[in-house]
């Protein structure tokens, strides 16, 4: 018997191959235990939609108090952690001014009290979304109703939706989020370290027939609604008054829009 | 073959090394998981009632699959509801459905999120930390067979069991 | 063939041996960002890439430079680099290898890294790259193992070998161009948006490319006296196209300044500014950035002077002068400015944390490592058949 060794490691590679190929076939003919005739659906309260959006106004947000009262809701329903340092800060949504929130062609001569003047900012959830482009596993993606969504099971933590994100409006999870929150709530999964989160638009709500938690303690300062409705209140608001969005020249199309002047549609 | 005696000796006592766990254990029985279904959700339901989303016999082999498919349908797809194979509606949620009966029997072992103050491993990554265990149902099956679900870093037990 | 890495002098098992403790040291200060997140590093919710995928940057380029052997030697008969192009691949191979290394110390799942071939996204620039990476390696790999292997037998090299080996030209020059992709198509990332990112990369990765190839040819020839170009005119010819490369570098970064800063736009000059000066009293990139211009005029300035390239020791001051400039630029300032000011116009400074260097180093020892191991193997054969 004198093989030399590249003809024994050709013929130890051709038997593994067959074994490991037979054996793939075998248990593709064993009957698996399929239970017949199982099905998904949309649940009766679910809220449909073609392009849900989100007007905000700010004319609603009076006091301090207001805005924390939004954050929070949104933030402890989510078990959003405080990590108490902007490095790791991780934020869904949060209050900026006119001039940083709406950066681009700063008008010297605007009012002081105009340029800090505040604003609710939240992930836009873009019709053109250049984070659901740039995802390489296509844990952020589109729905059917317009959100972007995030599956925090298959993303990979690459930070690339972050720099295609060109509203800031995403945050990573540098640090194990669960020592940071203060009160767990129990109704929604905190995420794990390593994985991107933004907004989601409550989508897990609106699949029982309720509204965004931040919508619901607004006092009427955030209108959400579905813009595809020629019927509903965001899609009234946004063909008749004037509403602005934030970095319009990018194409990305956001759905929320920034009633300008205050309205009285309550 | 070039020191053939010995190359065939090591080979033989070498594959007797490496199978003696097989004929250690020849007729042996064993044991197998012990699995807990009596935690007060499931006393509490009437005995036609008693049924899990599907057979246990699909479960025992597919669970997996099905926890897959879910996570799929809810959270990519927006749908929410599950019509088994026996048409019976549940709502997919891992919390709120499978664990509404599994739940871990909360006086035996309450369940503690990972804390600083408590961790006693020093590291926080929950993947790693035991301290985000999977509750007794699902442990009892698969601290046996030592594979470790990663669900319990983000997902929770119910209400009752947290504190 | 590998037989022959696992034999060496002392000063080769030292070297090995002083490779293999920072190794050790990189691993560990990893295990330390594994278990408790990247927020060991000095990366923010601003500034959310950082050292690791500068590096990345860096290297792809420097894999990319072996087509300036390649191409030569084999499409065009430049048999003066006959002795050279192994060497090329040799430092590919390690090159890229590294790339991969800095994404996955980079990620925050690294477990779930093969989502990216699990769940295809044809539309992402990143899972293009991750392609093409892996694609580079492989031909890499079996070109230059088959020729070094042929060689030692005394044969030709085996005919399938050809066709691989001209692929290789094109994705060469894809590997970076898909990097270049990663951020030229970012809408928010104004120092990013531009056409020339991909010439740019390119040029500045045959530049540093090559030069490091000759720092390596002459670090060969006092270790092991074997030398890649005994005539000389490979090394002068790199020379050649290390000095056109650099000069068209530097040409396209002042294109880039040009548009920036002549057409008025804030956004489009706002990264610059705090590259080059600062902004809002902002200002840690800029004494390195300064660093690099100087040393990049320098180094094209010693390269055009016959004199001075020709001058064994001015020669490798050009050349390190070119790689740092090179480094600093990609590897250092690139990827952090993309981020400042941020998307609302912030800045949000950033620096590497002692962690992050240490896990960099081993990466980069890492990579050293394979260097020395693929050199020592084709020296080996190259000394043996002498």
């Amino acid at each position: 018997m004198s093989i030399n060794r590249r003809q024994f490691l050709r013929r130890a590679g051709m038997i593994t191959a067959l074994g490991l190929g037979s054996s793939f076939i075998i248990s593709g003919f064993r009957k698996k235990e399929v239970a017949e005739a199982a099905e998904y659906g949309k649940s009766s309260k679910d809220l449909p939609a073609k392009r849900w959006a989100m007007v905000v106004d700010m004319s609603k947000f009076k006091t301090e108090e207001d805005f924390k009262r939004v954050t929070d809701a949104c933030h402890s329903l989510h078990n959003v952690p405080d990590f108490k340092n902007t490095k790791d800060e991780i934020k869904w949504i949060w209050k900026d001014d006119y001039h940083h929130a709406f950066a681009g062609g700063h008008n010297q001569y605007l009012d002081d009290h105009v340029i800090h003047s505040p604003f609710m900012v939240l992930c836009n959830h873009c019709e053109n979304p250049p984070c659901v482009k740039a995802c390489p596993t296509q844990a952020t993606f589109k729905r059917n109703d317009g959100i972007i969504a995030m599956d925090f099971h298959r993303c990979i933590g690459c930070r690339f939706c972050m720099g295609a994100c060109p509203f800031g409006a995403r945050s990573f999870n540098f640090k194990d989020p669960r020592p940071y929150i203060e009160e767990i709530s129990t109704e929604y999964p905190t995420r794990t370290i390593g994985v991107v989160e933004k907004c989601n638009f409550c989508y897990e709500l609106l699949a029982k027939g309720l509204e965004p938690a931040c919508v619901a303690k607004s006092n009427g300062g955030l209108i959400f609604g579905d813009l595809a409705d020629t019927n509903s209140e965001v899609r009234k608001i946004v063909s008749t008054k004037h509403t602005i969005r934030r970095k319009p020249e990018l194409g990305t199309q956001p759905s929320v829009y920034y009633l300008i002047g205050g309205d009285d549609h309550a | 073959m070039y020191k053939g005696g010995k190359i065939i000796a090591s080979l033989i006592i070498f594959i007797g090394l490496l199978t003696l766990p097989f004929f250690y254990n020849m007729g042996k029985a064993n044991a197998g998981p012990d699995v807990p279904l009596d935690t007060p959700a499931i006393q509490q339901l009437a005995d036609k009632d008693k049924e899990c989303v599907e057979s246990p016999e699909y479960m025992r082999a597919n669970h997996m699959q099905l926890l897959n498919d879910w996570r799929t349908a809810a959270v990519r797809d927006g749908q929410t509801v599950y019509v088994n194979s026996k048409g019976t509606e549940y709502e997919i949620s891992l919390q709120d459905t499978c664990l509404k009966c599994h739940a871990t029997d909360t006086a035996a072992s309450p369940v503690v999120l990972n804390n600083p103050v408590s961790s006693n491993t020093g590291m926080s990554n929950p993947t790693l930390n035991s301290s985000n265990s999977s509750p007794q149902f699902c442990a009892s099956c698969h601290d046996y067979s030592a594979v470790k679900p990663l669900c319990w870093s983000c997902h929770f037990e119910p209400k009752e069991a947290v504190k | 063939m590998l037989e022959t890495a696992l034999s060496g002098s002392k000063r080769y098992w030292i070297w090995v041996s002083l490779l293999l403790a920072v190794i050790a040291v990189g691993f560990y200060a990893y295990m330390n960002q594994y278990n408790n997140g990247l927020g060991v590093t000095g990366m923010s919710r601003d500034v959310s890439w950082g050292l690791y995928i500068a590096q990345f940057t860096f290297l792809v380029g420097v894999a990319a430079s072996a087509v300036m052997l390649v191409l030569p030697y084999y499409l065009h008969d430049f048999k003066k680099f006959g002795k050279m192009v192994i060497l090329g691949e040799f430092l590919a191979i390690p090159a890229v290898i590294m790339c991969m290394l800095f994404i996955v110390v980079d990620v925050g799942q690294p477990m779930r890294i093969l989502n990216v071939i699990l769940y295809p996204s044809p539309r992402s620039v990143m899972f293009y790259d991750m392609c093409v990476l892996i694609g580079y390696l492989l031909i890499n790999i079996v070109v230059g193992w088959t020729t070094l292997s042929a060689e030692r037998k005394g044969f030709p090299s085996p005919k399938w070998v050809k066709p691989i080996i001209y692929l290789s030209i094109p994705w060469a020059v894809s590997i970076h161009t898909v990097t270049a992709f990663l951020y030229a198509g970012l809408p928010g990332r104004h120092l990013w948006l531009s056409a020339i990112m991909a010439a740019r990369f390119l040029a500045s990765a045959f530049a540093a490319g090559p030069a490091i190839l000759i720092l390596l040819c002459l670090i060969v020839r006092k270790v092991s006296k074997y030398n890649a170009d005994p005539e000389g005119g490979a090394i002068q010819s790199l020379v050649k196209i290390v000095r056109y490369a650099m000069i068209a570098n530097v040409f396209f970064y002042i294109l880039e300044l040009f548009t920036a800063f002549y057409s008025g736009i804030p956004e489009y000059s706002a990264s610059l500014r705090y590259i080059f000066f600062g902004l809002d009293g902002f200002n840690n990139l800029v004494p390195f950035m300064w660093t690099a211009t100087v040393l990049a005029f320098l180094g094209i300035a010693l390269l055009v002077f016959p004199t001075t390239r020709m001058n064994g020791k001015t020669l490798v001051i050009a050349l390190l002068s070119i790689i740092i400039a090179n480094w600093i630029d990609k590897g250092m300032i690139l990827i952090v400015a993309g981020f400042v000011p941020n998307s609302f116009e912030r800045i949000v400074e950033y620096a590497p944390t002692l962690n992050e260097i240490l896990v960099t180093l081993g990466v980069y020892a890492i990579g050293a490592l394979l260097i020395t191991i693929l050199y020592k193997i084709a020296v080996s054969v190259r000394q043996e058949r002498a």
